[in-house]
């Protein structure tokens, strides 16, 4: 029986694991792609101020209460630049890749997220 | 219901069958309550030692057998570990019955080209299709189950071959006339 595994299988064996091995790739392919932003959506107090694909190169200035919210956008991540609330949060979070992660300026009311194709949850619902 | 002579219900003896389906459903549970005493990353993802006895089972004495010693082991296993009814028992009694649906009808109906592994692979991602009908119906009322989808495909698709090969070679190694005599061995 040792290294005659190979016996056991017939052609038709074969053929299903490949075929079911294919399956399980397709449902790795469909099932986590969601992990992909590929927009974003700016928010200034309360209302959408701007939705921008993931795939250029962009700066955008948003006005609320304290001033201007400095946002960045790059192909595949996004970033508060500059913020002129008094923690910092937002910018301190970084650049955001995944789909559903968000940055929040509260004290300026700015909001920036990253949505992809469908959207469960976002970072906050963790 | 006609009251039962005394006499009658004494005179009820196991047969030939029933021996044999006790014997081999011995076999299974013992081999599903070793594999629960495995730590394992994920709830739903687990070898099914127990199958590679369904498959033996169903290869050599057919469809009715195997049903028996599939739901038999999922009973009588979930009795022993203290899950019966419990939602993980559901979960196990719809992936069985799914699995030996499949697997009967992949026995009889796929081409002669296509052997044990194939009927032990079809088995395993039906069982995790019945789970998953299961646990997105009723326990998990949400298409996030789904996330899970490639996990447990991919378990479905390694144990399935494990066990499949196992099988063969359980058959290959035990031929007809010494399957008789010689007690199950896993």
């Amino acid at each position: 029986m040792q290294a005659h595994w190979r016996h056991l299988m017939k052609g038709g064996d074969w053929l299903m694991l490949v075929m079911l091995g294919g399956a399980v790739i397709v449902s790795f392919l469909l099932m986590w792609r969601g992990g992909a932003a590929d927009k974003v959506v700016v928010r200034a107090g309360g209302k959408v101020f701007a939705e921008v694909r993931l795939a250029e190169s962009k700066v955008l200035d948003v006005p609320g209460p304290l001033g201007l919210t400095r946002i960045e956008i790059q192909p595949g991540r996004a970033r508060v630049a500059a913020d002129p609330g008094p923690r910092q949060y937002c910018v301190r979070q970084g650049w955001l890749t995944a789909a559903n992660s968000i940055a929040i300026c509260a004290p300026n009311e700015v909001s920036l997220s990253l949505v992809g194709r469908n959207r469960p949850y976002d970072s906050l619902a963790y | 219901m006609a009251a039962i002579d005394p006499m009658t219900a004494l005179r009820i003896k196991p047969d030939a069958d029933d021996e044999r389906i006790a014997r081999f459903a011995a076999a299974a549970i013992a081999l599903s309550i070793a594999e629960a005493a495995f730590p394992l990353p994920l709830p739903g993802v687990k070898p099914g030692l127990a199958n590679i006895i369904t498959l033996i089972v169903l290869s050599r004495h057919g469809f009715r057998d195997a049903l028996w010693v599939g739901l038999l082991r999922v009973f009588a296993g979930s009795l022993l570990l203290g899950q019966f009814l419990a939602p993980g028992f559901f979960l196990s009694l719809c992936g069985a019955l799914a699995s030996l649906m499949v697997m009967g009808l992949a026995a009889r109906f796929l081409p002669k080209n296509f052997g044990l592994v194939s009927v032990s692979l079809l088995g395993s991602f039906a069982h995790i299709a019945g789970q998953l009908v299961v646990a997105r119906l009723w326990l998990v009322p949400h298409d996030g189950v789904f996330y899970l989808v490639p996990v447990f495909a991919s378990a479905a698709l390694v144990f399935g071959l494990a066990n499949g090969l196992a099988a063969a070679a359980w058959l290959r190694a035990h031929p007809l006339n010494t399957c008789a005599t010689t007690p199950p061995r896993a």
